[in-house]
């Protein structure tokens, strides 16, 4: 009876899903799928290698700075990092007194409420506050950017797959339109040709323009390669703080587990010895 | 129960005579995975998967336990509450990777273990209550991971939501109702993130709760094997304690190699990118995705194109559920009397054949709703529901199946079975 009823039901999957089957072939073959504009034109990210990939990988202190410097003069007038606290540029190596500077010289104020009165009222940012939005709110950021949203930077390289190499391939990634792009495709007004965006046109302008953009506090030869690369690093530190502790931890708990499995291994095989199975 | 030449448990310390004549608890768990559970001796590496399911319950417990210390479940607060955790909690980071790939790990586990059982028949007489409470965790398991990966509130866990409680919603005349009353409102929203807290951190008990029930089940016949002869006789067996405790001890440290190698240098590979994007109801993501270990059922779902007097996406739910239900009745659709794989030739190319179609269903799962992709998930979920409705009753009554070994010590003992000598142990001839 299981077996009849079974064999019922089963047949009757088999006749939908055939029915589906042949409407999906006749479909296929009289409309073939086309390409999409975007399929076509669109890049997958460049190959870019940094100092923090693989398990032994390490943040870069130097390149950290560079890129907190590329994102404090160019990404932070449009772009928030609201889950990161200036007391957290310390992980990048500066000195608590240089922490508060940068809080205290920080180009948006805090909102804050006056002590005296309990109006709001705007205040210089200290080391415990997070980095300030650079919009009131999301009705603010849209009508000051043509419509579009600037996203919070904190976690970009963890919302994009591969991270570090897509923030630094869009970055470097402007360009003129192929000829043979078709007009649809084309960037509107206030809109930029960008291969390796998942749509092609990107609302941002190119943020690093030219060489020597800016001026970095180590010497460094400013080009446009080299700040692309550096805010890519910085943002994976925004993202991950804690990625150096994890490789670290993780090697020593590989070395513990593989002596630990070659002991339990031999224990197994000792216990089994008089034992044929 | 036991097999009569099981060693009793006798205290030797006077603390546990004492603890044994009050309360038997060392007496239970002697009997239970101690010296007292006589164990067939020609277990092979595919019997270590069980306690691994059942240490990946206990690590998602014990890091869920903290994690929920730390989480606040509102709509404006749960994702910030997340970051909070990876960035202020002391090893937050650490807690919450191990409990995010300890879920696929616990999957990954336990895909292992049903296809074990599958291939070696253990869901026949006199298991089928075994084989049943195991898809009872297996169900409970895919509603805990659906509602633990909604409480982030990200991207996927909020479209995620949507989309699967949209399935109660093609249920004819009362299924908008049903759907809104599950999500306590007409989106996903705080009511539903409120609950699938609440039940995310319930069900977990409730599996253990029932992995309990599954093992004193499985003691009634004792454990399976790889030939699928009773055993009969003390020769067939050796304790659990101390020869599967130090295999499994071995393979916890196989597996835990492996986990933490995903843990540590790979934590989000497992995981899709747009749930670091904090949920947002007005931008709907280009594709969405379950979790990996949905994707088989997710292609069962979308293979359904065409409304056939009912409407297509019913009979996707309809045949989403069955595919995992039909599981229930196979110890009765699979009637032949041989159970393991190893002596059923013809029985042995479709298992394959089936390991191969849910790998391809996965595969076209992941993947978006396009052609040919569609065409392909269409002709594997064919296969899946032919395999168990048709294909395993008739080939139960015409297989002509290889003769069995006498008993479990005489298939060990000759060596004539492969399958039966674990790797890197060498079979040697009989003496």
């Amino acid at each position: 009876m299981v077996r009849l009823l079974g064999a019922l039901v089963g047949l009757g999957f088999l006749l939908v899903l055939a029915i589906s089957l042949v409407t999906g072939i006749t479909g296929f073959f009289r409309e073939p799928p086309t390409e999409t504009i975007e399929h076509k034109f669109h890049q997958d990210p460049k190959h870019v290698s940094f100092s923090f990939d693989g398990p032994f990988g390490k943040f870069d202190r130097q390149q950290l700075q560079r890129g907190f410097q590329v994102y404090k003069e160019v990404c932070a007038a449009c772009h928030g990092l609201n889950l990161v606290a200036f007391r957290n540029l310390a992980d990048l190596g500066y000195e608590e007194a240089e922490i508060k500077a940068i809080a205290n010289q920080w180009a948006i104020e805090v909102p804050d409420i006056n002590p005296e009165t309990g109006e709001p009222t705007m205040r210089k940012a200290i080391a415990a506050d997070r980095f300030p939005n650079p919009y009131a709110n999301e009705v603010a950021a849209r009508a000051a950017n043509n419509n579009a949203m600037p996203p919070d930077l904190s976690l970009i390289t963890k919302a994009r797959h591969h991270g570090p190499a897509y923030v630094y391939s869009l970055l470097t990634g402007y360009q003129n339109p192929p000829a043979n792009l078709p007009k649809e495709a084309r960037p509107g007004q206030g809109l930029y040709y960008n291969p390796y965006f998942p749509n092609l046109n990107l609302a941002m302008p190119p943020p690093i323009a030219a060489d020597g953009q800016v001026t970095y506090a180590d010497g460094t030869n400013p080009t446009r390669d080299q700040m692309a690369k550096d805010v890519s690093a910085f943002l994976t530190w925004t993202a991950e703080p804690f990625l150096e502790n994890r490789h670290r931890t993780g090697i020593a708990v590989l070395l513990f587990l593989l002596v630990a499995t070659v002991l339990a291994y031999l224990s197994y095989r000792q216990i089994w010895a008089s034992r044929k199975h | 129960m036991s097999f009569p030449w099981a060693q009793a448990y006798e205290p030797k310390a006077p603390l546990m005579k004492w603890l044994d004549q009050r309360l038997p608890l060392p007496r239970l768990v002697w009997n239970s995975v101690g010296g007292g559970y006589e164990v067939p001796r020609n277990l092979n590496y595919m019997w270590n998967f069980a306690v691994l399911a059942g240490f990946a319950l206990m690590l998602q417990i014990v890091t869920g336990i903290v994690l929920a210390m730390h989480y606040a479940p509102a709509g404006d607060l749960a994702f910030e509450s997340v970051e909070h955790i990876m960035r202020d909690v002391n090893q937050g980071w650490l807690l919450r990777y191990a409990h995010a790939n300890g879920a696929s790990f616990f999957f990954i586990v336990t895909y292992l273990h049903i296809f074990r059982g599958l291939y070696y028949g253990s869901y026949k007489a006199p298991r089928e209550l075994v084989w049943m409470l195991g898809l009872v965790i297996f169900l409970l398991m895919m509603a805990t991971a659906f509602m633990g990966y909604v409480l982030p509130w990200g991207q996927m866990s909020f479209w995620g939501a949507k989309v699967i409680t949209s399935l109660f919603g093609a249920i004819p005349l009362v299924g908008e109702p049903i759907q809104a009353w599950l999500l306590g409102g007409f989106a996903p929203d705080q009511p539903a993130l409120n609950r699938f807290f609440s039940l995310h951190y319930l069900l977990p008990f409730v599996i253990a709760g029932v992995v309990i029930l599954h093992i004193w089940a499985l003691h009634i016949p004792g454990s399976n094997n790889p030939t699928g002869v009773d055993i009969k006789s003390p020769q067939d067996t050796v304790p659990f304690h101390p020869y599967y405790t130090a295999k499994d001890g071995f393979g916890l440290g196989v597996f835990l190699i492996l986990f933490c190698a995903t843990l540590f240098f790979a934590p989000n590979y497992l995981g899709h990118a747009d749930n670091y994007i904090p949920a947002n109801p007005l931008s709907t993501p280009a594709h969405i995705v379950p979790e990996w270990y949905f994707w088989p059922f997710y292609a069962i779902l979308r293979a359904f194109t065409v409304d056939f007097i009912l409407p297509a996406k019913l009979w996707g739910v309809v045949a989403m559920f069955a595919s995992i239900l039909l599981l229930f009745f196979l110890p009765w659709l699979d009637t032949s009397p041989v159970r393991s794989g190893s002596y059923r030739p013809r029985f042995r190319q479709f298992f394959w054949i089936l390991i191969l179609d849910v790998l391809i269903l996965g595969w076209v799962g992941g993947l978006p709703a396009e052609e040919p992709y569609v065409m392909i998930s269409q002709i594997a979920t064919m296969y899946y529901f032919a395999h168990f409705l048709i294909i395993l009753p008739l080939l139960s009554k015409l297989e002509r199946t290889l003769p069995l070994p006498n008993s479990i010590a005489e298939s060990v003992l000759h060596g004539e079975k492969r399958e039966s000598v674990p790797y890197g142990v060498q079979a040697k001839p009989a003496e």
